[in-house]
């Protein structure tokens, strides 16, 4: 009895303001714009029994996703998501596995100064980490100042409200998501492999190759979806850093929803989201439980 | 042979460095005397005084911090009791659905989430305010906790609490005067975790809030899109400076705790 309501408690929370609501967008984004409160229409009226909900579900249909079929702006817009968070992921990765490898060969006294190190930014807020960087990569920035002061340049870089800004923002605010997992898996990692590795006749680059990046696999694997997956549906970040001319889809879905108060476009932008993002979402649940059999 | 190369020196400098030099600019700039943001003019720490005159912002700070605190509770208590559920809770019907919504708030886009919670407070005829940040802010934040928390329930030894329970105690003694001990520096991270995610949450706060109910990163994001002001930049100093002390002064709790117990362990080996 006891288990029951123990489990029921947190189960029925999220079935009512996680599942339920996916469901309420998935009908709304069958239904039709409409000038009134709430904007769109049909709306359920269940006074009326059967016929009420027949003539509700009468009333959904495709035509918002035709709409963003048709439409090249939303094409763009996935496309152009899903090619800066790919590439951010990858820029993060570059720069975040050098950062964890060196901290699992670090002395064994400086571990927690180095761990606080790298969570310290991710309990800071992410609105102002992103705002800090307009102050550096405008054109009057620190950034161009330094540059043109020592020489390097002689006209002020571009960088700010490009997509460039868009990728440093990303790296920049999404680093501990790669580090930490990297650095478990790396940590975990038998040493006597590595030297047993250099006994047999590898140099260290081969034995890292063959050795540590393979065993490093699954916190690779957990990094990149937790940069890639929020990535593809940033907001902030494109809208702080980026122009006018980079596209996420986030970004649309925001506009659609507050400066053109379209519901049903805006839902049907979430629905084809969602659809894109459950491969990676189940696959790096799949990846999380793996570890935790591992480890338990 | 555990030892630095210069590749993993230079690379943990460059990193830290990435890492820092933004924020350390930021709270530089706060007490720059001019307006504009990036030329040095003098040091001068008039703008925190005007933040502190700024109505609106101090309304906002109050909001949040409310909606922090209830938010954060309810999801400790919701996410501890989701990771008891998920580490101990045996088979039971639906348990990959479950775990599917513990798992996937974790990664959602915000924009999905804030879009789907305001859709269902809108059909449910729930006016947007204070109360509705908080269902929002709960959901998502729980979801974090009982990551945390399952965590260290997975590690720790299960025979304590079945010793409990052969002694006689209910489950839910054997709950409380065994298990949360053991549990609770995760269930107070877990908090700490739910508290700040909802400090800085813009994007769900957006979607979820009504016009009498706007907090601090609304407010934020609002004056930051029109530019960069000193005035902003006091205001996050100030809140990395909190957070920089809350980490710092945790972090040093936990190693003199470690050091107290190490050294009483080797006493008592003595």
């Amino acid at each position: 009895m006891r288990r029951l309501s123990l489990i029921s408690v947190p189960y029925l929370w999220l079935l009512a303001l996680f599942l339920v609501p996916f469901l309420i967008v998935l009908k709304i984004s069958l239904s039709d714009t409409a000038l009134a409160i709430p904007p769109y229409t049909p709306t359920l009226d269940l006074s009326q029994g059967w016929a009420g909900l027949a003539q509700w579900w009468a009333g959904l249909d495709m035509e918002n996703f035709w709409f963003l079929a048709e439409d090249n702006l939303y094409w763009k817009a996935y496309l152009s998501s899903l090619k800066i968070a790919v590439t951010s992921t990858l820029l993060t990765l570059l720069v975040g596995y050098p950062i964890a490898y060196g901290m699992t060969r670090a002395p064994d006294e400086w571990r927690p100064t180095l761990m606080m190190l790298v969570i310290l930014p991710f309990w800071t807020s992410f609105l102002i980490r992103v705002y800090a960087w307009k102050a550096i990569l405008s054109q009057e920035g620190l950034l161009n100042q330094l540059l043109m002061n020592i020489g390097l340049i002689s006209e002020p870089l571009i960088i700010l409200n490009t997509n460039l800004a868009v990728y440093i923002g990303i790296v920049y605010t999404y680093l501990p998501f790669m580090v930490l997992p990297i650095f478990a898996a790396l940590d975990r990692l038998d040493g006597s492999l590595l030297e047993a590795a250099e006994d047999l006749g590898c140099s260290r680059l081969t034995a890292f190759w063959l050795v540590t990046m393979p065993l490093s696999k699954q916190g690779i694997i957990a990094g990149s979806f937790l940069v890639f997956i929020p990535a593809m549906g940033e907001f902030v970040i494109p809208a702080l850093l980026g122009g006018s001319k980079t596209l996420m889809i986030g970004k649309v879905l925001w506009e659609e929803f507050f400066s053109n108060r379209d519901w049903p476009v805006a839902s049907a932008v979430a629905v084809i989201l969602l659809l894109l993002l459950i491969i990676p979402i189940v696959l790096f649940q799949r990846n999380e439980e793996k570890q935790r059999e591992a480890e338990g | 042979m555990r030892r630095l190369s210069w590749f993993n020196t230079v690379s943990l400098t460059l990193g830290f460095a990435f890492l820092y030099i933004p924020m350390i600019i930021l709270v530089i700039y706060s007490f720059n005397a001019g307006k504009l943001v990036t030329v040095w003019t003098g040091f001068s720490t008039k703008w925190y005084g005007e933040l502190f005159q700024n109505e609106a912002f101090l309304n906002a700070a109050w909001v949040t911090l409310k909606v922090a605190v209830i938010s954060s509770t309810f999801a400790t208590v919701l996410g501890t009791m989701a990771a008891y559920v998920m580490v101990r809770g045996g088979r039971f019907y639906g348990r990959t659905l479950f775990s599917g919504m513990i798992y996937a708030p974790l990664v959602m886009p915000e924009v999905i989430t804030g879009l789907s919670l305001l859709l269902l407070f809108i059909a449910i005829g729930l006016d947007r305010g204070t109360l509705t940040i908080v269902l929002a802010h709960t959901t998502f934040s729980m979801c974090y906790v009982s990551v945390v928390v399952s965590s260290r329930l997975v590690t720790f030894d299960r025979s304590l609490e079945e010793a409990a329970l052969d002694l006689g105690c209910t489950p839910f003694d054997a709950f409380k005067s065994v298990t949360l001990p053991i549990i609770a520096p995760a269930v107070i991270s877990g908090w700490l975790l739910a508290f700040t995610l909802s400090l800085d949450d813009l994007v769900i706060a957006s979607f979820t809030s009504g016009p009498s109910s706007t907090t601090l990163p609304i407010k934020i994001f609002s004056a930051v899109r029109l530019g960069v002001s000193p005035e902003i930049n006091a205001l996050s100093s100030i809140m990395i400076g909190i957070v920089a002390f809350g980490v710092i002064t945790t972090s040093l709790m936990s190693k003199r705790a470690i050091t107290r117990r190490q050294a009483e362990e080797n006493k008592a080996v003595q």
